[in-house]
Formats: structure tokens, C-alpha cells, sequence
């Protein structure tokens, strides 16, 4: 049962109705259903594309498009190690190869025991703290090999646990938009006018 | 203290002024607790107390200049959404990735709030029925810290219907990427939002302010560029045109990164800063690395030309870096010093433009890729001597024009020829060339040097003397 379960479609209809267009939680929901499996399924697919009213072409087609979806399993600690120009001006390619022969995979390979998938990513927005990482998109700053090795060792061992999620839970404080609060969601086609603070001038054409 | 372990390269060394990183100094700057024992939401009250008409005045005179990479003035932007046309949409730019860039991730982190009170001056300026902001899907902890500001702020009235009592109603929605940089671009940004691959839309006709999300106007803006907000509205139009140059005022985050002794994400003044003080300055990077020369710097981002350091003494002012034929772009400082080896760095930017090409247009998708594997052999030592031309050509078909600057407005300064006019929809076409453009046209013997003399072995085949 690799559909979104009962909480998930909870959730997945609550983040749908925060949109003037369903289709506009493709990408949130595409993420719940990795959250909860680990990897994006066919079958999570076919659910996310009823729940917004697209095909599962259509779904397939947005998820195969984002760097993040994984379209079959991978470890339970995802390293991203960065490559571009600050990271590699600062050794992160040396970083890539001593992780290689660290783990004993290629960059883009999984270990056996399922914990560790390396891959060489693009730039993390944390350029000045060269050469960095992140493991499950949790960050780790100007590392060098050593301290790479222990880090890795720490999450083998489960001692970041607390910090680091298993793969595929990204955010783990989610909005959540009051009732009492909230403003009641109009499709785009049905507003024709300014909203009630705008002075009336800004509604004539 | 000068820097803080919970804002990973932030320094504020010196005596400047701050206007977005002023609450990076505390810990707890993130929750509402501390947001509004320093002045928090004063902005918003500060609008609400005016006529929409009235605050976007007040940004229109402050020549706000957005921080996304363009640097076109928020306030003439907002202006752009025709008349008449409803509803109109505020999508947040969070999805900082161009290579080089740090500065909003920060703002999200440490300051939620200042940028969701910014988000609110904003659609109550322009008459903005929802926001969405769309932060980064590779940002775990950025997008952790503006779900629990978004929810504080909405327990506390700061969002949602009739906002701290007022007419004025507006929902903020935190959306997740999930890794394309292309993303950042304005439209594919909204066809993301849309729910599908993020591919640019042709300009003209989808401008975002006449045809943006669903179809309906749409202000896109840099989530630096709204942190500036509240600040900007509990002070003037006026103190904030007295920091910095009237061209381009205010301060801006810009980002060091590379061979320098202290890299760190800085605020400085915009305008008057030069390129030396940021790198070689006591308050900020402190000179080169190891005593080392500084080889060439790229001024704004992996998709700006590069500099020499005769260019040193430029100003961070968006003209006089136009004129010398590079940009500001989104903030950020890439500096290489003697022992760089330039075709390996060029090509490590050849590589991400290659691979975060979207495919939508050809001269991209295909220039972008063989851009990519020539330079990956000049530097694996197989390049032949056609192979620089052939660089050169290829960078032709995707952009065959002059920077407009550089050939307009020279001021004197050496000129880096850039392209500008372009065969491809969005600028990522272009950006795959400029640093190989760059790292061809000034280090050209770099590459030369490790060019394969290729030797015309004689060919006879199944001759006869006869
Ligand atoms: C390929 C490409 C990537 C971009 N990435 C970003 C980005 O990550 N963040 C951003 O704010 N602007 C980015 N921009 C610029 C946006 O298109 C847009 O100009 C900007 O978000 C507008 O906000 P501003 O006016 O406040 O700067 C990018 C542009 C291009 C062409
Ligand atoms: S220039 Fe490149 S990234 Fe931009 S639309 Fe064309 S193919 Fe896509
Ligand atoms: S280049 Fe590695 S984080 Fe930006």
C-alpha cells in the first residue's frame, strides 16, 4: 500500500485547499508521499494526480522534472556533497573522492546496508562555508575529510537521529493555517473586483 | 562579537548600517517573541495607517531595487499590473541558487518574521489577495522557521482575515520546491506554483505583473528585497535614499566566497562599497588567502562575467558595473587567487548551467551541453586547437549581441564584451556561456596550454603504383 494513507490524505487535503488551483500542491504532495515512503511510487503517483485533478502523466511529468524526487528507494542518509564553483575552489571534489572510497560507492550509488546514497549536488546557498554537505538537507559546514568521516560514523551509529530525519522527511514543523484565521480561498476566474481596502479608483480601468 | 554559530558566515564587523540583518545578532531572532521586542511589526501598522496608494509611493521614492538578480525597483514593478485586473497574486522568491549566492536563506532563517511583515506591506500595497511563498525545497531548516513564524503570526493576528483589526485580509502560504534552479526564474517559478515542470514562459507576453500565476497579475519579488519592507516603513523613503548613492541606495547582503582569508555573508552600503574593501577591507574578508594574488572575482553570481583586479575599485553600483561590462546580479563574490586553475573552475560552472538547462529551447539544451564536454576535455587534456573557436562560436548562437552597456557607456573602464542579445527564453542560455566566455577570452592561455597538437597521420589505403 504505497497510496498516501488515511493521516496523509488528511493532510494532503488540508495543503490542497489553501490553493486557488489543486494542481498548485503537486509539489507539496509529491513531498508527503516521499515523506512517507522514502521514494516517489507509481501508486503515489496515480493518488496524488486524483487528489489534485491531473493525470498521472501529468504528475509523473512535474516530479521527473525536480532534483529531490527519487523515483526508486535510496539510502537512509542521502549526502549532498556540493560541487560548484566556491565549494570546488575549496576542495569539495577531494571531499567527493575520499567520501567515494570512504562508503566504497561512486557518487549517484547506494551502499549494500541501505544507509548511505552519495551524490554530487549543485550549489547549497552556503557557498562561504566551502567545502559543505548535506545529509538529508541538514547542513554541514567546511569539512574536511576527517570530520567527514566522524560525521558519517556519528549517523551510522544513529547519534544525530534527534537532527537528522530519514530521507525523505524534509520540514518537520508544517503550516497550518487556523480556520478561525484563515481567508476563504476564491478560483482566480471568480474575483472581479479590488479587494475591500483598496481605494475604488484601483478597480476602474 | 562579530560573528554568531547560529548564522554560519554572517559578520557584522564595523560600524554600518543595517537594515535586514539587524536581529542576526540574537538567537532567538526567529521567534515572534523576540521579533516584536525589537520593533516587530511596527512596519505593518506604520502601512495600515496609510492608504495603499501612500505606502507604494513611499517605495517607489525609496528606488527600492530588487535583490533577485535583476535589480529593477520594486515599487515601478509593483506599478506594472494593469488596472482593473483581479485578482492580483505576491509570489516570494525563496528559491536562492545561483551559484555563489547566500544571503536569502539567511533572511529566512534568522528573520521569518521580518520577511512575512514585508510580504504584508506588500499586498496591502498593491491590493494582493494571497502570497505564496515559495522557499526552496533543499532548505530543511529555512522552511522549518517561516512554517513556525507563519503560524505564531497567525496566532497573534498578523495574517488571515481582517489583520490586527483592519479591513485588510491576506493569506501567506509556505510552498516547497523541490531542486530545479531554474525555478528562480520568475515564470518557471509560476508554472512551478502552477503544479508543473518549471519551465520558463516566453516574454513577452507572460511579464508576471499582466499574465502570472492563473492567468491573473502577479508581483514576483526576492525575499531580500521585501526584508527591506519594514524597516523601510517604521523610517522614510528619504533615510533610506541617505544610505548609500541615489542610483543605488539602501544596503544590500552580498556573499564572499572563495580564496579570501575570512569568506562571510555581509551587509553593506550599496553604491559606495567597493570590490577591495569587501575583499582585501579589515570589517569584512580581510585580503586573499595565504598572502596569495588575487587571480580574477566574479561580481554577481555564477552567471556574471568575471573581473581582474584592475577592476578592484568598482563600486557595488549597478551601472558602473554594467558599464564595465558585468552585473551585481543576486549578491554574490566568487574570488580565485594565483594557484586557481581557471578552465577547472570555468568548467564547474559550465556543468551546472549544462545540467540545470530546462531543455525548452535548443541554442540552451544543446549550446549549454557542448559548451560542457568541450571544456571537460580541454581540461582532461583531449582538447584540439579548433576546440577555443568552436566555444567562442557556440556562445555566438545562444547570445550573438554586446552587452548593451559595455558597448554603450564604457566610462573608461576595460570593457568586458558580454552578450546580451539572445536566442533562448530565459538567461540560462547565456549564463552557460559567460564564464566560459570569460575564462576563454582573459586566461586563453590557460587552455592553450593544454591543448593536444593533433598530428595528420598519412593515410593510403589499398594504393597501387600503377
Ligand atoms: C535562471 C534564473 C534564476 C533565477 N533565480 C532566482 C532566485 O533563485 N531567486 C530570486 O529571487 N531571483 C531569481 N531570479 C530572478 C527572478 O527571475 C526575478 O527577477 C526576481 O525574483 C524578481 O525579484 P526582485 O525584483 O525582488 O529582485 C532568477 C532569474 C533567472 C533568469
Ligand atoms: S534558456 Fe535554457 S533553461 Fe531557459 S528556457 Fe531555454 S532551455 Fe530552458
Ligand atoms: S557553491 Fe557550494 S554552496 Fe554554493
Amino acid at each position: 500500500m504505497t497510496r498516501l494513507n488515511d493521516a496523509n490524505q488528511v493532510l494532503a487535503r488540508e495543503i490542497i485547499g489553501r490553493y486557488p488551483k489543486a494542481r498548485s500542491a503537486t509539489i507539496p504532495l509529491l513531498h508527503v508521499a516521499q515523506q512517507q515512503n522514502g521514494y516517489i511510487t507509481q501508486e503515489a503517483i496515480a493518488h496524488i494526480a486524483e487528489l489534485v485533478g491531473a493525470t498521472s502523466a501529468e504528475v509523473l511529468g512535474t516530479c521527473t522534472f525536480y532534483e529531490m524526487f527519487k523515483m526508486h528507494p535510496v539510502g537512509k542518509y542521502l549526502i549532498n556533497i556540493c560541487t560548484t564553483m566556491s565549494c570546488a575552489l575549496m576542495g569539495a571534489e577531494q571531499l567527493v573522492t575520499h567520501a567515494e572510497q570512504r562508503l566504497g560507492i561512486k557518487a549517484g550509488g547506494t551502499t549494500p546496508d541501505g544507509l548511505f546514497t552519495l551524490e554530487r549536488v549543485e550549489c547549497q546557498a552556503a557557498c562561504t562555508e566551502a567545502p559543505c554537505l548535506q545529509a538529508n538537507y541538514r547542513y554541514r559546514y567546511r569539512v574536511n575529510a576527517a570530520q567527514l568521516d566522524q560525521f558519517l560514523d556519528d549517523l551510522a551509529e544513529g547519534q544525530l537521529d534527534a537532527e537528522i530525519p530519514a530521507h525523505g522527511v524534509v520540514a518537520r514543523v508544517r503550516q497550518s493555517i487556523p480556520v478561525d484565521r484563515a481567508v476563504s480561498v476564491v478560483a482566480p476566474d471568480d474575483v472581479h473586483e479590488a479587494p475591500v481596502w483598496m481605494p475604488l479608483s484601483g478597480t476602474t480601468a | 562579537m562579530s560573528s554568531y554559530n547560529w548564522a554560519p558566515g554572517f559578520i557584522d564587523d564595523g560600524d554600518r548600517a543595517q537594515i535586514v540583518t539587524s536581529r542576526f545578532q540574537y538567537e532567538d531572532g526567529h521567534t515572534l517573541d523576540r521579533y516584536l521586542a525589537t520593533g516587530g511589526y511596527a512596519g505593518l501598522k506604520a502601512a495600515l495607517a496609510r492608504t495603499p496608494t501612500q505606502v507604494h509611493e513611499e517605495v517607489k521614492a525609496a528606488t527600492l531595487l530588487g535583490r533577485g538578480g535583476a535589480g529593477f525597483p520594486a515599487g515601478t514593478k509593483w506599478g506594472l499590473c494593469p488596472e482593473g485586473k483581479w485578482p492580483r497574486y505576491l509570489v516570494v522568491n525563496g528559491d536562492e541558487s545561483e551559484p555563489g549566492t547566500y544571503k536569502d536563506r539567511l533572511l529566512m532563517e534568522r528573520d521569518p518574521h521580518q520577511l512575512i511583515e514585508g510580504c504584508l506591506i506588500t499586498c496591502y500595497a498593491v491590493g494582493l489577495s494571497q502570497c505564496f511563498l515559495y522557499v526552496r525545497g533543499e532548505m530543511a531548516l529555512a522552511q522549518e522557521r517561516v512554517a513556525a513564524a507563519l503560524n505564531e503570526a497567525y496566532a497573534a493576528g498578523y495574517i488571515g482575515r481582517n489583520i490586527l483589526g483592519s479591513k485588510f485580509s491576506v493569506d501567506i502560504v509556505l510552498h516547497w520546491g523541490a531542486g530545479a534552479y531554474v525555478v528562480g526564474e520568475e515564470t518557471a517559478l509560476i508554472e512551478s506554483l502552477e503544479g508543473n515542470r518549471g519551465m520558463p514562459r516566453l516574454k513577452p507576453p507572460f511579464f508576471p505583473a499582466a499574465i502570472g500565476l492563473y492567468g491573473k497579475p502577479t508581483i514576483v519579488n526576492n525575499v531580500e528585497t521585501l526584508a527591506n519592507l519594514p524597516w523601510l516603513l517604521t523610517h522614510s523613503a528619504a533615510e533610506y535614499m541617505a544610505i548609500g548613492t541615489p542610483t543605488s541606495p539602501g544596503t544590500r547582503m552580498i556573499a564572499v566566497s572563495g580564496h579570501v582569508r575570512r569568506p562571510g555573508v555581509f551587509e553593506i552600503i550599496n553604491g559606495t562599497t567597493t570590490f577591495r574593501d569587501l575583499l582585501y577591507g579589515d570589517e569584512f574578508c580581510q585580503g586573499i588567502r595565504d598572502d596569495n594574488e588575487l587571480k580574477a572575482f566574479v561580481p554577481g553570481g555564477g552567471s556574471a562575467p568575471w573581473f581582474l583586479p584592475d577592476q578592484l575599485d568598482l563600486p557595488f553600483e549597478a551601472k558602473l558595473v554594467g558599464a564595465a561590462g558585468s552585473m551585481l546580479g543576486s549578491g554574490a563574490v566568487m574570488v580565485m587567487d594565483e594557484t586557481t586553475d581557471i578552465p577547472v573552475a570555468a568548467l564547474t560552472l559550465a556543468r551546472f548551467y549544462a545540467h540545470e538547462s530546462c531543455g525548452k529551447c535548443v541554442p540552451c539544451r544543446e549550446g549549454a551541453t557542448w559548451l560542457e564536454r568541450i571544456m571537460e576535455r580541454l581540461v582532461d587534456g583531449h582538447g584540439t586547437e579548433n576546440d577555443l573557436d568552436q566555444l567562442l562560436e557556440i556562445g555566438q548562437t545562444i547570445c550573438p549581441g554586446p552587452f548593451p552597456h559595455a558597448a554603450s557607456e564604457r566610462l573608461g573602464l576595460a570593457a568586458v564584451p558580454f552578450p546580451f542579445k539572445m536566442t533562448t527564453i530565459c538567461f540560462v542560455g547565456p549564463s552557460a556561456y559567460t564564464p566560459v566566455h570569460s575564462a576563454v577570452t582573459l586566461f586563453r592561455s590557460e587552455f592553450e596550454a593544454r591543448i593536444v597538437k593533433r598530428k595528420l597521420i598519412p593515410v593510403s589505403i589499398g594504393a597501387s603504383d600503377e
